[in-house]
């Protein structure tokens, strides 16, 4: 996709101030895809790291690569920065051979330069890119370098040293002469519109040199110094008199999620919805059970933030989005603008596991700035809003029902239900993507949200992961949309693969129990891939050298691979229980393969973070909310992973240098939670098939056993 | 009567309310945006600086309330010879994902070693468990400090 979008050598590479500079679509959010980039230049070009930079990601400017998502930058914007690089060293080859004589296979590129051995020509690569035409096309056939053509060790992490110092720069660090920092004014939820607002204190806050910006039930609050803002925007929201409505409806959203409330139902065929009827679940099997995730949030560390700028022409925006082309298109339908006065760049946020509040807030940032000409205007959510106006991970149900005869399983069926996990601003019909933008559902002239469409693509949404990777005889996999749920919806970290392989890996666990058999040979006698019989054998190699357990504790297994296609993850997991149901983390395993690896650091950084990310999600997150709003406002009232239950971590990759490189961003989640769940069952016997497995959660559950 | 902040080894009158939290001076006033905000609740931890040796985080306390003491903000971590070490242990382990819980865990690390030089795990927890990260790069945070220690 990214090379038939941008096929020209320019479009990936060029020079400035002597210095190769790598352009990409994909955003840098702590997956280190920057760094990896880094790599793949200097591995093909040998250029030394210190002499290649990575442009910033701009509208206008970088290819456009969609959204930086599903663990795709490796192999979309790797692939086509390799490629490039390769057609350019190809190139720079032949035009010394031209000029200098020799044979083409004679010269020699290393340490950023070309050579020709027995002679004294040394040509600088960066120099001769200046000299040469990139505006031609990308041969995606030019030969890579073998092996790891690059004579360094992997680069440091892009910005690792200035995090440390405190001087690397986040959008919320954006300071520019003359800015105005804001805040919203948030209804109580997200029902409400405003009534009124007390007139006096509008005045009392323009006393103080604030002013407020209207749209409908859009309001913010803007002044020259952060502080007296967020203290004015706290005492005009006590100011306002909202229509609250009938309230976030108090359901419990599991029992909505069935067949019965299903508005979308397809039968998943090889990971692809397919239109047309569903058969019945056929009678007979033997195992039934139903897997259940809550709402979860992002939570990002950093509440979400913009800054906006419109001088009469063009509206410059800086956000931490993931994805700025479609971004704009959004943004620039919901202001009226052509979307080429829309420029946007992005700038880092904390890490954001997928869909947060970034694009809301940048439409927000830009509402402002639109009153506000000249003036540019730095937005920042509070830890309030991004707990509870975020878009969340939608709460997801997992059914299924199998046969096993004599250790095998024979028939399978799994059904996935949920609310839709795309509720990013992407441009389609029916405005589609100002629909999708909080803003614009409380602005005098609103946008109201689309209902949901389903995704039929392979492995998206809610079915990513949902068919199973094992050989399972007569399969039976179901996709249900479920819409008019409680809160808005969207992607986060590995969308519905998270609740599948949580669902599909506790089932395996199910299995070998009342089989009797090893959880690892149930999970062999089903695989034919050996590169998964690999990630299992050398996963129990590993296991075998753990510490004995205590009868107290218990161990669980699991496996997937990423949408079926990509990195392949084994994980055990070692816990204890204390007799209030506490859970520790002991010991984690985690083995790995992701094709040909590249930042070999940076995987093992994503493996573990998806890891305790799940191991968070899977012991402490549950969004909880009430008739009058969301309830988990902060990290007291929705609690997470913390220093004092960190396992001792072990990952072992397996490298496979002549497979594809595949992105593992998302690979580690799934498994992670199955085996906990599992660990779980080996140390108490409680099975927990509902997400997340707090000490009451555990009770209540070995209480209804 | 105005307030003045020793802040980073100098004198700064401030013209801030006194009332103001201290991470927002810093970070507005003094531009120091090292100091981050992540919930101004004293929940997560980025906010931390060093008062008189100590971790403490800013994000509540009023700017007044900290009058008289010596205030380091990240910015000058690198000055202390406890502080390079953890600066330079973060970098070696790659401690970081995103780099926004970074700041107030180097804080936090150069506050324990300032008080035990050789801390054992359990103390290690008990500092940094004040502080959220969400990527995930706890495994990697706990080496650092022990490398810090160590070195």
């Amino acid at each position: 996709m990214s090379l038939d979008a941008h096929p020209l050598i320019a479009d990936w590479i060029g020079t400035r101030d002597g210095r190769l500079l790598i352009r990409t679509g994909k955003v840098d959010i702590g997956q280190r895809i920057s760094t990896a980039l880094l790599q793949i230049a200097h591995e093909e070009l040998t250029v030394p790291y210190e002499l290649i930079d990575i442009a910033a990601v701009r509208t206008g400017e970088s290819p456009d690569e969609g959204i930086t998502s599903g663990s795709n930058s490796v192999e979309q914007s790797g692939n086509a920065v390799r490629r490039a690089s390769a057609t350019l060293r190809g190139l720079l080859i032949a035009d010394a051979a031209e000029r200098y004589g020799g044979e083409k296979s004679d010269w020699i590129v290393e340490g950023g330069a070309l050579h020709l051995p027995g002679t004294n020509h040394r040509l600088l690569v960066t120099e001769m890119i200046k000299d040469t035409h990139l505006a031609c096309p990308i041969d995606p056939e030019a030969s890579i370098a073998q092996g790891h053509g690059g004579t360094l060790p992997a680069p440091p992490m892009r910005g690792l040293t200035a995090m440390t110092a405190g001087n690397y720069t986040f959008v919320h660090d954006l300071d520019l002469p003359g800015m105005l920092h804001a805040r919203v004014i948030r209804p109580p939820h997200a029902k409400a519109r405003l009534k009124s607002i007390e007139e006096s204190a509008i005045q009392r806050a323009e006393a103080k040199g604030l002013r407020l910006i209207q749209d409908g039930s859009f309001l913010a609050l803007i002044g020259p110094k952060e502080w007296p803002v967020v203290e004015g925007a706290l005492k005009l929201s006590a100011a306002c008199d909202w229509d609250i409505g009938d309230g976030i409806p108090e359901i419990d959203v599991f029992g909505h999620l069935t067949t019965a409330k299903a508005v979308g139902r397809f039968l998943v065929v090889d990971g692809t919805p397919q239109q047309g009827p569903v058969p019945d679940l056929p009678s007979g099997h033997n195992f039934k059970a139903r897997y259940e995730r809550p709402y979860q949030m992002h939570g990002a560390l950093a509440p979400s933030a913009a800054l906006a700028q419109w001088d009469g022409e063009k509206l410059c925006v800086h956000t931490h989005s993931q994805g700025i082309y479609p971004l704009r298109e959004s943004m620039a339908d919901s202001l009226g603008l052509d979307k080429n006065q829309v420029e946007i760049t992005h700038v880092p946020g904390s890490g954001c596991y997928g869909h947060n509040g970034a694009d809301d807030a940048a439409l927000e940032a830009a509402l402002i700035a639109l009153a506000m000409p000249a003036v540019p205007i730095l937005l920042k959510w509070t830890r309030e809003e991004e707990h509870c106006w975020e878009p969340y991970a939608p709460a997801m149900v997992v059914e299924l029902a199998a046969t096993m005869e004599r250790g095998r399983i024979t028939a399978f069926s799994a059904e996935a239900f949920s609310d839709t996990h795309r509720g990013r601003p992407r441009p389609g019909p029916n405005r589609a993507g100002p629909s999708k933008q909080l803003a614009n559902r409380f602005r005098l002239e609103p946008i109201a949200p689309n209902s949901a469409q389903p995704n039929m693509g392979r492995h998206a949404g809610m079915h990513r992961n949902l068919d199973p990777i094992y050989d399972f005889a007569n399969k039976r996999l179901v996709k249900n949309l479920v819409t008019g749920l409680p809160h808005r919806t969207s992607a986060m970290r590995t969308l519905g693969a998270a609740a599948n392989i949580f669902a599909i890996e506790s089932f395996m666990d199910e299995m070998a129990r009342i089989d009797g058999s090893d959880p690892f040979a149930i999970r062999r006698a089903h695989l034919s891939d050996p590169r998964a019989v690999a990630v299992l054998d050398a996963l129990e190699r590993q296991v075998a050298e753990l510490p004995g357990l205590p009868a107290t504790d218990g161990r669980g297994i699991a496996y997937a691979q990423y949408k079926n296609q990509m990195t392949r993850v084994g994980i055990c997991v070692d816990v204890s229980a204390n007799d209030r149901a506490e859970i520790r983390l002991n010991h984690c395993v985690i083995v790995a393969d992701a094709g040909r690896v590249i930042d070999a650091d940076g995987l093992v950084a994503q493996l573990e973070g998806g890891f305790l990310q799940a191991a968070s999600w899977s012991l402490y997150e549950k969004v909880v909310w009430n008739r009058d709003g969301i309830q988990s406002r902060d990290w007291d009232s929705y609690p997470v992973i913390r220093f004092d239950n960190i396992p001792a971590i072990k990952v072992i990759v397996l490298d496979r240098p002549d497979e594809r490189s595949v992105g593992a961003g998302e690979a580690s989640p799934g498994p992670t939670i199955a085996a906990i769940a599992n660990a779980i069952f080996d140390a108490t016997g409680i099975r927990m098939r509902r997400m997340p497995f707090r000490p009451d959660d555990i009770l209540r559950q070995a209480v209804s056993e | 009567m105005t307030l003045t902040l020793h802040v980073n080894g100098r004198d700064h009158v401030i013209t801030s309310d006194p009332d103001t939290p201290l991470a927002y001076v810093l970070r507005d006033e003094l531009k120091l945006k090292g100091t981050k905000l992540g919930c101004g609740l004293e929940q997560c931890g980025a906010c931390a600086v060093l008062v008189d040796g100590q971790a403490v985080l800013s994000c509540v306390s009023s700017a007044a309330s900290f009058a008289g003491r010596d205030i380091n903000t990240i910015e000058a971590v690198g000055e202390t010879d406890i502080g390079r070490r953890v600066q330079a242990a973060f970098v070696a382990q790659s401690a970081a994902q995103c780099g926004y819980c970074t700041a107030g865990l180097v804080i936090a690390a150069t506050s324990l070693l300032g008080r035990h030089p050789l801390p054992d795990d359990t103390a290690i927890t008990e500092a940094l468990t004040p502080h959220i990260c969400r990527c995930g790069s706890h495994p990697r945070v706990l080496r650092a400090v022990k490398q810090a220690a160590e070195t």
